[in-house]
């Protein structure tokens, strides 16, 4: 049973950075033991929201701040640790040479006697905050061993051996499989039954409904609401969201009278993808979708040269290739956008302008070397094109939003001319909205006459803008479906199997 | 105030600000303490001084935008001088013809070429740490350097090498013209070619570019083997300064190409930095040291206050950035 008194409760926290209202008199409370979720799109807010309740940030005037009944006038870190207030950010902030034992209780570590590490106590405190998890890890095991889902688990237990009552857990799952997820979900309803309150803060909204009890949506810095999550629909947190109403229908059509682009026939590579075969015609959209690690992004890399098959044929416009290199592949007019855009995909410290003509610089030279005229011509054409909201385009790349990047990304493809698109989950990192951006574009760039290969873990993304679906796992073809005669029920019902 | 701060700049670029304000504060200092600080002596002597640290900077340059270090830059300059040494000397020393020079000095860009493809070679294929690679072929190049003239000086140049040491055209010195054409291919390379825009971007993410189709293992040995060319180019200038070629030869330079490339802006971890800002903080130094001179301070004095004016140089940086960051706190 919930208990009358919130555990948390904050009334009319407002906060402004450099005449920017960050928040707008939002109100948030969170009971004891209760699964909550804190959901909005990138930059509404919820970060700064949790560093006002852990002190990091200081509200303006008139704010009211409770915790446990009592009220608080100036939180500051320390004493959110004390109360048994813990974050665990998304990058989890772990040791990764250090042992398990030594990551979850190395608040042990510093205390000793002498000033010397305390190594019982240490291991002690970390196995009865596993314990309380009800997980066992091998204590003495570095932590860069583990999987990614169990370095989250280190994470988690270590914010219980301060003797946590609210946790929040920032985007937990994206860098998650869906087995690991469930696992991960599993955690967190042992954490709420023994009487932490979690607090899920993700933008992945099928787990958000799996998960919480209650859920609050801020938008723009404002409250929108606080909700139950019974009978919540993804499209309806969507529209809470973003303000806007998102409706989907699947698009897909026959190209058949079109003439094939890419034919793949019996590709293989060792221990990654098998026996992968299928054409790819002008103007189509291919959805490639399936669990991580089903061989898709490897798939990806080998179809842009930067990975050379086992065996099998790649098939360009009638002639059979072997590319030597991705610059090969990119001459012949493949262009792959990666499913990493923040190391990968895009230079994050150069500026907006180099990024997008990155990949085109042959076509921006004049008397052999670049040309700023044409430079500027180009960065200003794909940027007004693909609607890229920027300041200067000699900004750095990292100052844009997840979208914007994402914009450009797409924008330093098309600017070498492509034949293929290979989209490699063109949405990770991009909020709700800006999503439906970056798929009108791909949906305009199909219809234009572009060959697109679209992957995406997402079946819902491949479902509503692939014209065909290939389904992966294990590195083979499972199935390939048409959209048009499936339910997306039917689709997340086999990819999930 | 600070929209006069936003028109420098616009106009010459955020990273010259600390150069150009250690140039004023070197030059009022001096102006003031030492009489004959301004006047055409000085600055006979920086120009002469200038192009040896300079060349070497330059190639110390490239490598450091890409993220990575070459610390055999003076023993790569010394051993090319050291091949054109040789040829002149195998064409009669005092009395080789105009045709040896020039065999000289292609022997001289070859030496520095091959040095620097090799190290380049190592990076990129092995992809080991510049620091490690170049630490090796400076330990290399310098053994090989004492081994060929056993520790000692070679001289007996034709009379021709002289005035690239000491002449003069229109008042200008050699050295000093020689270095310049040196900076504007520099400026050149680093803003319009595709070598200079690669290197650039590999300098903050290798696998950024690879995957925007750069090649990067292409790009890292040019910019090794040019900064091998360019050590050949000052080693030249320093065979006709000293009208020697000893294997030490400025060998005291080598962290000092690496001080004034970051008092000129570059970044330490690559990708960012421009020649013109390191070409004023190159004039800083010698103007420092001339000043000192002038003075009567010792000259080891001179070289410990390169170490202090970088230091201030830095923790000015860190002020005014984190006063500008402050300023634009964001959401």
């Amino acid at each position: 049973m919930m208990s009358a008194e919130p555990l948390l409760s904050l009334k009319n926290i407002k906060i402004t950075f450099g005449g920017v209202r960050a928040l707008k008199g939002v109100s948030f409370e969170v009971n004891p033991g209760e699964v909550h979720c804190l959901a909005g799109e990138n930059g509404c807010g919820k970060s700064t929201l949790i560093k006002i309740i852990t002190g990091v940030y200081k509200p303006e005037d008139g704010a009211e701040f409770y915790f446990d009944g009592q009220p608080i006038t100036a939180m500051t870190p320390s004493m959110a640790q004390s109360l048994g207030i813990q974050v665990i950010w998304q990058d989890l902030a772990l040791f990764g040479e250090m042992t398990v034992a030594e990551n979850i209780g190395f608040q042990y570590a510093v205390s000793g006697k002498y000033g010397l590490v305390d190594k019982r106590a240490m291991e002690k405190a970390a196995e009865k905050a596993l314990a309380r998890l009800g997980v066992s890890l091998d204590l003495h095991l570095p932590l860069k061993e583990l999987p990614i889902a169990q370095r989250q688990i280190v994470a988690i237990a270590r914010a219980l051996v301060g003797e946590a009552r609210l946790v929040f857990m920032d985007e937990p799952t994206a860098s998650l499989t869906q087995s690991e997820t469930d696992y991960l979900i599993e955690i967190v309803r042992n954490l709420s039954a023994s009487g932490v309150a979690v607090v899920f803060v993700s933008h992945r909204l099928a787990e958000v409904l799996e998960i919480s009890d209650r859920m609050t949506v801020l938008r723009d810095g404002a409250l929108v609401g606080v909700f139950p999550v019974e009978g919540m629909t993804q499209s309806r947190v969507t529209e809470l969201m973003t303000g806007r109403n998102f409706d989907s229908a699947v698009i897909a059509a026959d190209h058949d009278d079109q003439p094939v682009v890419l034919s793949v026939k019996n590709l293989s590579r060792a221990n990654e993808f098998e026996n992968i075969s299928f054409d790819l015609r002008r103007g189509e959209t291919l959805g490639v979708t399936g669990l991580l690690g089903a061989g898709r992004t490897e798939l990806a890399l080998t179809l842009f040269g930067m990975r050379k098959p086992h065996s099998g044929e790649i098939v360009l416009d009638g002639e059979t290739v072997h590319f030597g290199s991705n610059r090969e592949a990119i001459r012949a007019g493949v262009a792959y956008l990666s499913e990493d855009r923040l190391s990968l995909g895009l230079n994050q410290p150069q500026s907006i302008a180099d990024n997008l003509v990155m990949a085109s610089l042959d076509r921006i030279l004049s008397g052999g070397l670049i040309s700023p005229p044409k430079k500027e011509n180009v960065v200003a054409h794909w940027i007004s094109a693909l609607g890229v909201k920027i300041g200067k385009p000699e900004d750095p790349i990292r100052t844009l939003s997840g979208g914007n990047q994402q914009r450009v990304a797409i924008a330093k493809w098309l600017a070498i001319g492509p034949k293929i698109l290979i989209l490699d989950a063109p949405t990770v990192g991009v909020d709700v909205g800006a999503r439906a951006g970056i798929f009108e574009i791909v949906r305009k760039l199909a219809a234009d006459g572009l060959s697109i290969i679209l992957i995406s873990d997402e079946p819902p993304e491949v479902y509503f803008n692939a014209d065909r679906i290939i389904h992966m796992a294990e590195g083979r073809i499972k199935a390939t479906y048409d959209p048009r005669q499936m339910s997306l029920t039917d689709l997340e019902g086999k990819v999930y199997a | 105030m600070s929209s006069l701060i936003q028109k420098f700049n616009k106009t010459f670029g955020a990273d010259m600000a600390g150069p150009v304000i250690a140039f004023v504060v070197v030059m009022v200092i001096f102006g003031l303490g030492a009489d004959n600080f301004l006047s055409l002596g000085t600055f006979g002597s920086v120009a002469f001084q200038l192009p040896e640290l300079g060349l070497l900077t330059l190639a110390m340059l490239l490598p450091l935008l890409t993220g990575g270090i070459n610390l055999s830059v003076t023993f790569t300059a010394n051993l090319s001088g050291l091949a054109a040494a040789s040829v002149l000397q195998a064409f009669g020393g005092v009395d080789a013809s105009g045709g040896a020079f020039v065999i000289a000095v292609a022997a001289a860009v070859a030496t520095g070429a091959a040095a620097g493809l090799m190290t380049g070679a190592a990076i990129a294929y092995t992809r080991a740490h510049p620091i490690l690679v170049t630490l090796s072929m400076m330990i290399f190049l310098r053994g090989l350097g004492e081994f060929l003239t056993r520790g000692g000086d070679v001289s007996g140049f034709p009379s021709y090498m002289e005035p690239i040491g000491h002449g003069s055209i229109f008042g200008l010195p050699i050295p000093l013209l020689i270095f310049i054409v040196c900076v504007g291919i520099w400026q050149v390379l680093l803003t319009r070619s595709k070598l200079g825009f690669g290197l650039l971007m590999i300098g903050s993410n290798v696998e950024a570019g690879q995957y925007s189709g750069l090649n990067t293992r292409r790009i890292i040995m040019l910019v090794y083997t040019l900064s091998g060319v360019m050590c050949a180019v000052a080693g030249i200038i320093m065979l006709a300064r000293f009208n020697s070629v000893r294997i030490g030869h400025g060998e005291s330079y080598l962290l000092i190409t690496v001080l004034a490339a970051f008092l000129g802006g570059i970044n330490p971890f690559g990708g960012f930095g421009r020649v013109l800002p390191v070409f004023v903080a190159l004039v800083v130094l010698q103007l420092l040291s001339s000043g000192l001179n002038l003075m009567g301070a010792n000259q080891h004095l001179a070289t410990a206050l390169w170490g202090v004016l970088m230091i201030v140089v830095m923790a000015a940086r860190t002020i005014v950035s984190s006063y500008f960051a402050s300023r634009r706190k964001k959401i």
